[in-house]
Parts: structure tokens; sequence; C-alpha cells
């Protein structure tokens, strides 16, 4: 076996190979573009020569002797009858061409001015010497140096050169190339010993070995060459066919023919993609592809393979939620489990304990599935190895066991968008069949569960399961970094349960205790010694002992008395809890408790407030349908005089504005005013429909409660099911387009009325006219065309900012410095400050006083 | 009670201190209450520091990636009149980061000097000559006689008298803005403009370009608007020309912006196009109701100007300027870089992420940065050593 050398690589120089060097690393000359003899065995000398590497399983290979994938490949090489130009390096040919003198070789500058540029070279920027050389030689006329003539060059793509106007092939370029010193090269911008102009027209080619371009075998027992070999073979027909016909003496003209068909072949080999070059297709007309298309965009190597690998030890599947479960945790099937391992390194004080794993083999739960030993050589654990596995096992060796509770693994959903997408969370086996999570960690993954399906990663290393459970775990992403506002927090029913738990329900002692003890909760040091308690006592049950705090919740805009919420020495004293306390992106007692108590204890307090609001929600029975919209006959009565008013006022406002009337805002055309004064009084209509049917409502309506607390939804809902859906606006405007001066056929020509301009008068509940109907479809319309035009546009924008920004850090001295050690930043954010880890980037110096002085 | 704030100065960073002496000064503080709060502050602040090695650029990244999927796409935003359209989400905010040399709507906010800035008849007056104004803005009609073979322009006169400008000045101003050796002539109401040569085409080129001949006004400046912001009126314009609208009296130079970031770099230079850049990027995101931590804006616009000069983040700036070839090469057009690097034998010394991605290798950010070496040798061993 070979051995594999393990070191860091410290630098990669880049290159072009000479035709030395070509040569030199090259293990066949290829002749023959035939690729297997009659029996269908490898031709010598053929482009499938078996001395360039192996691709069928049993065989060595002839060079090196290795067995299939521990070969590597090697190099073949042709040599080309006439030499060829590289098409990427026609432009340099080209430059080289106009900068340099014909006949000496020389820089077309005299000696002087030349001396001085190469005294520069060694402080000055080359691109910028290079730059202002070929400025200079563009106007000479003649060569100072030789006094021989300057003719004019002209490149024609893609690769064929004219000196005034006479063609010139690549023997000569080539010829004159060869003369240039080094110098001069250098003063040019060129790395002589890296790359000599003289090697981009190729007199050698690298055939690539037959790894990287292996055969298929079909099922009829055909073989399928790559495209890359189809290619090849081209080139070395023709190139054949080019000896030939020199060797004869052929006239000049066929000579030249064949010499360009090559020039096509090994240009189409490079690049099949140039623009002014016809792509060589298959002979079904789809075109090659060659080495540049492998490389390049998306599927390339680059992006595809070098900067996203395919990974062992994951697992993906169906996402479905379980507000049971820990918010650290990831319920993972047993089916998983028994798939995926974690690997124990065996030492005197767990080798019982993994002999049993490796006893119960890969079977039966908990088992384990692989024995590694010291030497790197992995045995599967089956029924014929168990014994001998066993016997041998000791110090040293790694076994590879099923996964169990309290493992830890990085749980993902693309798109990967932030680091909350990927997180660490604790196993939990479960039966079942699909990842189970709670559904508070959703908002960080962005996951709901109408099919999303998520990924799982095992870390195979203490280093790896250390930095996971320590730097990525989901209590240390409760607080997102973009703004310093907790991404994790209770959601919908959790809120709903809270918000109900504190407004105003009582119970007895014994229920209280019930329900505390039904989401595991038994520590009742805080209850007061009543006998009913309040839901705020219960809430309070939950906090740490002597957390003070004072928070605002969603009343506080219209009360400010009300909306206040008020935690001391951990007992609720007032103020009912819902989603600006609660919720995500403004829970503000999560985030004290975070600052004050740290990742772990808010994780658990916010689990376990979730966990009883669920209860409460179940425990009381919520349910919310159509029929909470109901309304009395007469509030209906009254929603449709509000309606009726709005659109008469509309029509007022025409009128003022057909009989010029109407006055002008400041800065605004007249019917520009006239169209926002329609807006905002229909938008005020609905909004006041909204409160009148929330007011109306009693206060123990399901779909209030949930709009009250935050939960879900909000008064414009209920105004578009109860009242009517509103104005219906595209790009900001009222619906202006279709035919000529109407939007449906219906309307009269150039009505300014409301209901031609896309005003839905009815609700969703009493059902939409048909063009009602219509107007509504085209606004959604509108916005699902915004969401699929954005989505790519977006996605371009962050990962421009992904690749320039990747690199920068903060360093030990505080800077944030680029990859090269560039400062950018002496500061970070000007006061080092973290925004996770601070109240969205600054010190609370408020809070900090309060407390001090009435300590 | 000075000196205990001077006991914390360099290991509190000063705006902190200052925002302590702002609050303490509301509230009665004994000295020993003091040095607990600043203790308290400084335990607090030093809880919040960055870590070393965090990965700042990403994260910032990610801040912007993130929201930018909520972002709208309607290029289109109205200050009031259609003339005055601005570009604002989503493709604002790719033109502020693509540091795009023309911008789709350029626009300024033009603030006057106290003296000017509150009756209203005023600042229009002002905003008029500001704005650019054309033959064809002040004619009522062009038509080509094609029996004499000229150009005839029916001048309005009221918009004229606006601009104070008399029927002789402006055939003075016509004949210098209009190239090209054409006659211009007064007779009576009209303009008459005749050119060298007389075919009828040529005689519509000159009409086109006799409707474009600028006469009076700031270059570029297309549209004015006289808006009351506050307690004093400002000018908005559509078009943008910081440099000569400076230059008028009654412009208040100190606040006068534009949205354009390469004009700021040129008048102001790039310590001014970094703060326009941080404006311009706020105003998008609050403009789309989001939130992003004014770090983030920060840095990117010192990400953006720490050269010295503006760099977008695009492949021919930021990303196109870095060092390694690898990186380079992995976000676009790969094989361009590589070719390039090859001819200039350039080296790679894998400083940065990608390329140790590419290589297996553990990249040098978070955990990966400290370069630890431990000593294995137990203490035995290394009396054994001595």
């Amino acid at each position: 076996m070979q051995e594999y050398i393990y070191k860091k690589v410290n630098s990669i120089k880049f290159s072009f190979f000479s035709p030395e060097d070509i040569r030199k690393m090259a293990v066949a000359k290829i002749v023959t573009p035939e690729l297997y003899d009659k029996e269908g065995y490898p031709v010598d000398g053929g482009l499938m020569d078996i001395r360039l590497g192996v691709i069928d399983p049993g065989l060595r290979c002839k060079t090196c002797g290795s067995k299939l994938k521990e070969c590597m490949g090697h190099f073949g090489f042709v040599e080309l009858a006439r030499p060829v130009i590289y098409l990427k390096g026609a432009n340099v040919i080209y430059d080289m061409l106009k900068s340099t003198c014909r006949e000496c070789s020389k820089i077309l500058i005299d000696e002087n001015t030349r001396q001085k540029y190469v005294e520069k070279l060694g402080n000055s920027s080359r691109k910028a010497i290079a730059a202002m050389i070929k400025e200079k030689t563009k106007n000479v006329k003649k060569c100072p140096h030789c006094d021989a003539k300057k003719y004019s060059v002209k490149l024609e793509k893609p690769t064929i050169y004219f000196e005034n106007d006479k063609r010139i092939f690549p023997i000569e370029i080539r010829a004159r190339l060869e003369k240039v010193s080094n110098e001069d090269l250098r003063l040019l911008g060129y790395t002589p010993e890296a790359a000599r102009p003289e090697w981009i027209i190729l007199t050698n080619m690298l055939i690539p070995p037959v790894t990287i371009r292996p055969s298929i075998t079909l099922e009829s027992g055909e073989r399928s060459e790559d495209d890359l070999t189809h290619k090849l073979g081209d080139i070395v027909r023709i190139n054949q066919r080019l000896f030939e016909n020199i060797n004869a003496g052929a006239p000049e003209i066929i000579i030249e023919d064949l010499w360009d068909l090559l020039q096509y072949h090994v240009t189409t080999f490079f690049d099949n993609t140039t623009a002014s070059v016809p792509p060589a297709r298959h002979r079904s007309g789809e075109p090659l592809k060659t080495l540049t298309e492998r490389i390049k965009s998306k599927e390339g190597r680059f992006r595809h393979n070098l900067t996203g690998k395919r990974v062992n030890y994951s697992a993906r599947t169906l996402v479905s939620p379980d507000p049971q479960i820990e918010l650290g945790e990831v319920g993972v099937p047993l089916e998983v489990a028994m798939e995926l391992t974690t690997n124990e390194r065996v030492t005197s004080w767990n080798i019982d304990r993994l002999k049993e794993f490796i006893k119960r083999g890969p079977k039966n739960y908990p088992g384990a599935n692989y024995v590694i030993r010291p030497d790197g050589k992995k045995k599967k654990i089956t029924d014929e190895t168990v014994e001998s596995l066993l016997e041998e096992l000791q110090e040293g060796y790694i076994v590879e066991r099923h996964l169990m509770d309290g493992d830890v693994c990085i749980f993902n959903r693309q798109p990967s968008l932030h680091r909350m997408s990927i997180m660490c969370h604790k196993i939990k086996v479960l039966p079942g069949k699909s990842f189970r999570l709670n559904p508070s960690v959703c908002t960080p993954y962005n996951a709901d569960f109408d099919g999303d399906e998520m990924n799982m990663h095992i870390p195979q290393n203490e280093e790896g399961r250390a930095e996971a459970e320590i730097l990525m775990h989901v209590q240390h992403n409760i607080i997102t970094p973009k703004n310093g506002l907790n991404i994790i927090a209770c959601i919908q029913d959790s809120i709903t349960g809270a918000y109900l738990l504190t407004r105003e329900m009582e119970f007895q002692r014994e229920d209280a205790i019930e329900l505390l003890l039904s989401i595991g909760w038994n520590d009742f040091s805080n209850f007061p010694k009543t006998k009913t308690i309040n839901g705020r006592q219960i809430l309070s049950a939950l906090l740490p002992k002597d957390f003070n705090f004072i928070g605002y919740n969603m009343l506080h805009k219209e009360d400010e008395k009300e909306g206040m919420v008020v935690v001391k020495n951990g007992q609720l004293g007032k103020g009912i809890v819902d989603r600006a306390i609660i919720g995500k992106e403004s829970g503000d007692l999560l985030r004290s408790m975070y600052i004050q108590y740290g990742p772990e204890k808010t994780l658990k307090a916010l689990s376990n407030i979730s966990k009883l609001g669920i209860k409460i929600v179940t425990n009381y029975g919520f349910t919310t349908g159509l029929v909470d919209t109901d309304v009395d006959e007469k509030i209906f009565i009254e929603i449709n005089k509000l309606m009726d008013e709005a659109l008469k006022k509309v029509d007022e406002f025409i009128e003022e504005y057909k009989s010029g009337k109407l006055e002008a805002y400041p800065s605004k055309t007249l019917r520009a005013t006239l169209e926002l004064k329609i807006l905002e009084v229909l938008n005020k209509a609905r909004n006041r429909v909204g409160k009148l049917v929330a007011e109306n409502s009693s206060k123990d309506n399901p779909t209030i409660i949930m709009a009250s607390s935050g939960a879900r939804g909000n008064e414009l809902n209920l105004a578009q099911i109860a009242g009517s859906v509103g104005q219906q606006a595209l790009r900001g405007e009222r619906i202006n387009r279709g035919y000529d001066g109407r939007a449906l056929p219906i309307f009269r020509k150039n009505d300014l009325g409301a209901a031609p301009h896309g005003f839905v008068r009815n609700g969703f509940k009493q059902g939409l006219a048909p063009y009602e109907f219509f107007f509504h479809a085209m606004t959604g319309r509108d916005s699902l065309m915004d969401t699929a035009l954005r989505t790519p546009k977006s996605g371009y924008l962050y990962r421009r900012l992904a690749n320039a920004l990747q690199d920068l850090r903060v360093e030990y001295d505080k800077t944030v410095r680029a990859a090269s050690n560039e400062i950018v930043q002496f500061c970070y954010g000007e006061d080092d400050i973290d925004i996770s880890k601070s109240e969205a980037g600054s010190i609370n110096v408020k809070k900090i006083i309060r407390e001090a002085i009435n300590k | 009670m000075d000196e205990i704030y001077k006991e914390y100065n360099g290991s509190i960073p000063e705006k902190l201190i200052g925002d302590v002496k702002k609050e303490v000064s509301k509230v009665k503080v004994t000295k020993v209450q003091l040095k607990e709060i600043l203790d308290r502050v400084k335990k607090e602040y030093e809880a919040a520091l960055i870590s070393p090695g965090e990965a700042i650029g990403i994260i910032t990244a990610e801040s912007f990636g993130e929201p930018a999927t909520q972002m709208t796409l309607n290029v289109k935003h109205f200050a009031g009149v259609a003339e005055m359209q601005v570009t604002s989400g989503l493709p604002r905010l790719i033109e502020i980061f693509d540091a795009s040399k023309s911008i789709k709507t350029p626009s300024m906010e033009v603030y006057l000097k106290p003296e000017y800035n509150k009756d209203p008849a005023k600042v229009r007056k002002i905003a008029s000559q500001i704005k650019e104004s054309t033959l064809g803005d002040i004619s009522t009609e062009f038509t080509i006689d094609i029996t004499t073979m000229n150009v005839k322009v029916v001048i309005d006169k009221t918009k004229l008298k606006d601009l104070g400008i008399t029927e002789d000045t402006l055939v003075k101003i016509l004949k210098e803005s209009i190239k090209g050796g054409v006659q211009v002539r007064l007779n009576k109401n009209e303009i008459v403009l005749k050119g060298k040569e007389s075919d009828l085409h040529e005689l519509y080129v000159l009409k086109e370009k006799a409707k474009a001949a600028f006469i009076k006004g700031v270059k570029e400046i297309s549209y004015v608007l006289p808006v009351k912001r506050d307690n004093e009126f400002i000018i908005l314009t559509s078009g943008s020309n910081l440099k000569e609208v400076m230059a008028v009296k009654e412009v208040d130079t100190r606040r006068t912006v534009t949205n354009d970031i390469h004009e700021i770099y040129s008048v102001f230079g790039v310590e001014a196009a970094r703060q326009s850049i941080i404006d311009e990027s706020t105003k998008v995101i609050q403009n789309q109701g989001l939130d992003i931590n004014i770090r983030h804006i920060m840095f990117i616009a010192d990400v953006m100007t720490s050269n010295g000069v503006i760099m977008g983040i695009t492949r021919s700036g930021i990303t196109g300027g870095k060092e390694s070839v690898l990186a380079r090469a992995s976000f676009e057009t790969p094989i361009k870089h590589i070719i390039g690097a090859a001819l200039r034998g350039e080296e790679d010394y894998l400083n940065s992420v990608v390329e140790n991605v590419i290589l297996n290798q553990p990249v040098p950010l978070g955990t990966g940065l400290p370069k630890l070496i431990i000593n294995s040798m137990n203490k035995k061993e290394k009396e054994k050593e001595k």
C-alpha cells in the first residue's frame, strides 16, 4: 500500500509547463488515436494506454503498480507536428508582438529609458511599469536597437495573427518570442521562471491521465468514452495526418489547412465555449464538455467540489414538531441512530462498556457498527467478526457506536443564510421516521412543517464535539448578531398561553401545582401560601428568584400604566405577558435573563415558559374558526355605513377634483393629491372596520386573544375577513393598468371612483365580486413575481458579500484584519462590543445606575 | 468625582463614560455608589467584548444577506412627483455595495443658508435657478421650416422672464451652447436657427440638438422640488452635481448632500464617502423597516474604503483585489485568475479561508486562529532534558 504523507500545505505556486517539463513528467508518448485493439485491450501509445493509470477494478497501474483508487494517474504527451497557440495566452502573445521588435526581439524603447525602468523594477508595481512601457511602445515607428521597421500587428480572434495584413504563423512567432530576454519579460510584467511567452505556443501537449476521463461501460457492454478522450482523439488523429503530410511533402496549402484544424481541436480541448470558435459537438449535437467547462461556474470543480464537499456521518429527513422536546434537543429516528455513529476511543475505563456495544453489533440498539484499529484499518462488525474483534479489542482502538441520547450533533436547514441556520443539538432517540424539533427553534432555521427536510451531521472527534457544544449550541444562539435581539423565543400558542395565564387566570393551589408538575417543574418555593394562586404567580415560579425586570408589553403604546410588566425578586407583580415580553425580536425579558444568568438558564426558562403556555392552551381548549369573526346585525350595519361613508367621500373628492376645487398638497400635482386622499380615506375606513369588529367582540374571542397577545394575526386580518378586503395596491398606486382608460371592460372609461381602481369592498367572509376577485389576484400575482425575482438577486448579493468579507476577523490585538493582515478597523465597531453579547451593541447604563442606587 | 472617572479612562470607552456621566447627573449618587456603577459598567463592558478570532466579516455578510431576502424589489419610490423617483429597497442596496459609477436615480438634498430657507417664494426662485434649463424647457413650439430650411423656436416669454434672461442674451447663450457653425437670429417672437448644411436630416438633428441646448442653471439637475422639512425649506433634486450646486451662494454647503457616493468621494474625499455609504445604506434599511445594527453598516463602509479609494463588493472590487489566487478563482471567472497567476508566477500562501477549505485544512478564523504549540513533555522529562 502507498504510504500517505500528512503535511500542511504552506503555499501553492502557479506556473506554466515548459516543453521540457512536459517531456519530463509524461510517462508515455501518445502516437495513435486508436483506443483499444480487437480484444478490447488498450493500445500501447494510444489514449487509454495503461501507463496512464487504471480505471478498471482489479488491474494494476503499469507505471506505479498501485490499484484502482490508489493510483492517481499519470500524464502522457503528444508531440505536435506544428506548434499551436494556447488559446488563453493569445492576448499575451499579441501584447508581446506589439511591444517587441520583429527582428531583434527587444522592447521597443531605447536603452536609456529601458535602464530606468529596470531600476524601477524592484520598488514599484510591476503592473504599472508594464502598462507604462506598453503605452510607450505604441507609437514607435522603428526599433531603437536595430532600426528595423515596426509593422502593425493584428489579432484575428481567436488565434490568427497578421503583420501588415500578412499572416504570421506560430512557428515564426515562437522563434521571435524565444529571443526575448528574461529582463525584458520582467519589464513587461511576466515572470520568466514561471512562464516564458513561447511556452504559450505549444510544441508538446500534455495528455491528462485516464483517471480524470474514465470510460463507462454501458449495460450493452459497449464502452462510452469521456468527452475529453473524444477531443484528445481528434487532436492525435489530426496531428498524425499533419505529420504524414509534412513527411510526404504535401503542398503548403494542405498543410496549413490541417494546421488550422489542429489549432481548432486544441482550442476546443481547452475551452469549448470561446465566443468566436464554433463549439465541438457530439454526434447528437450536444456540445462537448472540455477542460474549461469542468472548472468554471456553479457546477464546476471550484464551487461544486472544492469549496463544497460531500460528507459522511450525515442524515437528512423530514422535520416535524414536538413541543415536549427540549429546545436544545432534536428527536432522531431509531433508523438514523443505528446507521450513524459516533466514535469512542477504548481506554481501560470504558473497555467493558464498549465491549457490550460490540456484542450487540449493528443490528441491536444501542450497538456498534465498526471498530478501527490503531493502524487505521476499519473493521465492520458482523456475526462472523464479532468474536475476533472482541478478543483483539484493547486500548487505543476506536469503536464507532450507535447514537445515544445526549450525543451532540449539528443540525442545519438550507438556505443557511445566517449562523443560526446551523446549530448544535443534543440527540434524543425517538420512534418514528422524522427529526423532531421544538417549534420555538423554527425561527432561526426559518423552518415550518409543511414538508421541510433538514440535515444532521455528527462530529467525529473530541475537538469537533467540544466546539459544537461550546460555540454552536442552541443556547448560545438565542441572540442574533444582526441586531442583538433574541431570535429564539416563545411563538404562537405559547404566547397565547402565557397571555391567557397572566391576564386573568386563577387556580386552586392543587391545580396550580399539578399544572407545573405536568411540565416537569417541581420547585414551589416561590409560591405564596394562599389557597388560590393566580396566573402571574405560576409564571413567577419559573423565573430565577433574584430576577428584577421592567419591561413594556404591547399595551404600552396606548396605556402606559397597563403596559408595564414588572418582575421584582422573581415575582411577576403586574402586567400581562405577551409577544413584546417573550416573543421573538422583542422579548426583553429573555434578553435581560440572558445577560444576567447566561445562556443555559435562559434556555431552560424559555423552554419552561413555552411549555407552560402550551399546557395552558391545551387545558383551556383554545380553538379558532370563522365563527370568531361573526358580528351582530347591528355592527354589520354599522360597518356598511362606514364603508358607504368612505365611498361617498371618495366621490366627493372626485367631484372636487373635476370642478377644480380640490386643493393640491404642497409639491404634489392635483391628480397625485386626489390619489393620496382616496387612498387615505379608504384605508382609514378599513382600519376602523377592524377596530369596530375587535371592540365589539368578547375578550374571550380566540381570534381577538391571538391578535392582542401578538401570537398570530392582527386587526387588519380581522377587518379583511369581517369587513372589507380594502384597496389593492400595485406598485404603490391604485390599479390603473389594463384597457384604455379603465382596468376592466365592465367599468366606464376614465371613471376615477374606488371600485374601478381596485377597491375591494367585500370581506373574505361575504365573498368577493368577480371584478374584486380579479383585482385581488392581480396584487397576489405581483407579489409572487416580486418574490421570484428577488430570491436570486439577494442570493447573489449575499454570495458576493460572503466572498468579499469571509477572511475578515478580529485579531488578538482587537484590530479587524483581512487575510494578509491589512487593518480594516482599529477597533471593531469603534468600541469592541460584540452585538450578540450586549444589549444591541450597548451597555444599559440606566439599568446599572438604577440597580446600584436602589440597592 | 472626576478623579473616579479618570481612574476608568482607558478601561472603558470614552463614550460609555460619557453616558454614565450624563445619566448620573440626573440623580444623586455618592462616591461609593459611583464607583460601584463604574465597576459594574466595566464588568458588563468586559463581558460584552468581542472575542479574538471572531469571523466578523461573515457575520456582517450574514446580517445583510438574511434580511435582503425580505426586501422589496419595487424600484420606484415617489417623493411626490413622477420625475422624482428614487431607487429604493434591494436594487438600491446592490447599487451601494457595487459602488456603481452611474447610479440609476442620482438626487440631491440641497439645504439653504438660514437667511434664505424660510420664505417659500424665495426658495422656489433659488430652486428654479439651480434647475438646468434647456431651450426645450422655455419654448412652446419647435418647427422645421422647409421653405427656408431653418428651425423656428417660439419662446415662452414668462418662463424666460422667470430665469431673468432677456431675449438678446438668450441669443448670445445659444450661439455658445449650440456648436457647429449654427446661425442664431432673433425674429420677433421667434428664434431662427440655421445650420451649415441644408438637408432635411441635418435639420432634424439640429432641432433635437437645439431642444437640449443648455440655457441656464446647474447641469445635470433635471428637476427640482422645494419641500418643507422640520422648520425650513429644502430643495430635493433629481440629478446630481454637487460641485456646482455648492457654488450657488444661497446654498448651505455644510449640509447639502447627494446620493452619489462617487461624487462625494471626488468632492470631499474618502472619509466623506465612507460616511455617505453608511448614510445611504441606513436610509435603505430604515425605509424597508429592517433592523440591522449600525456596526455592520460601518464595517462594510470601512471595508469598501479602507484602501483610500471606493471598492465595490464585486469581482473587480474587493474580491478581485485579494492576494490569494484561489480565493479569487473560487468566486468568479476562475480560468482568468489561474492563467493570470501562472503568467505572473504568483504564489498563494493560503492565508485566507477558501484556500484552506479547498485543501481540507483548518481555516485561520475562530478556533483555527491561534497557533499554539504545546510542549507535550511532562515535568520529569523536562528535567531530564536539562
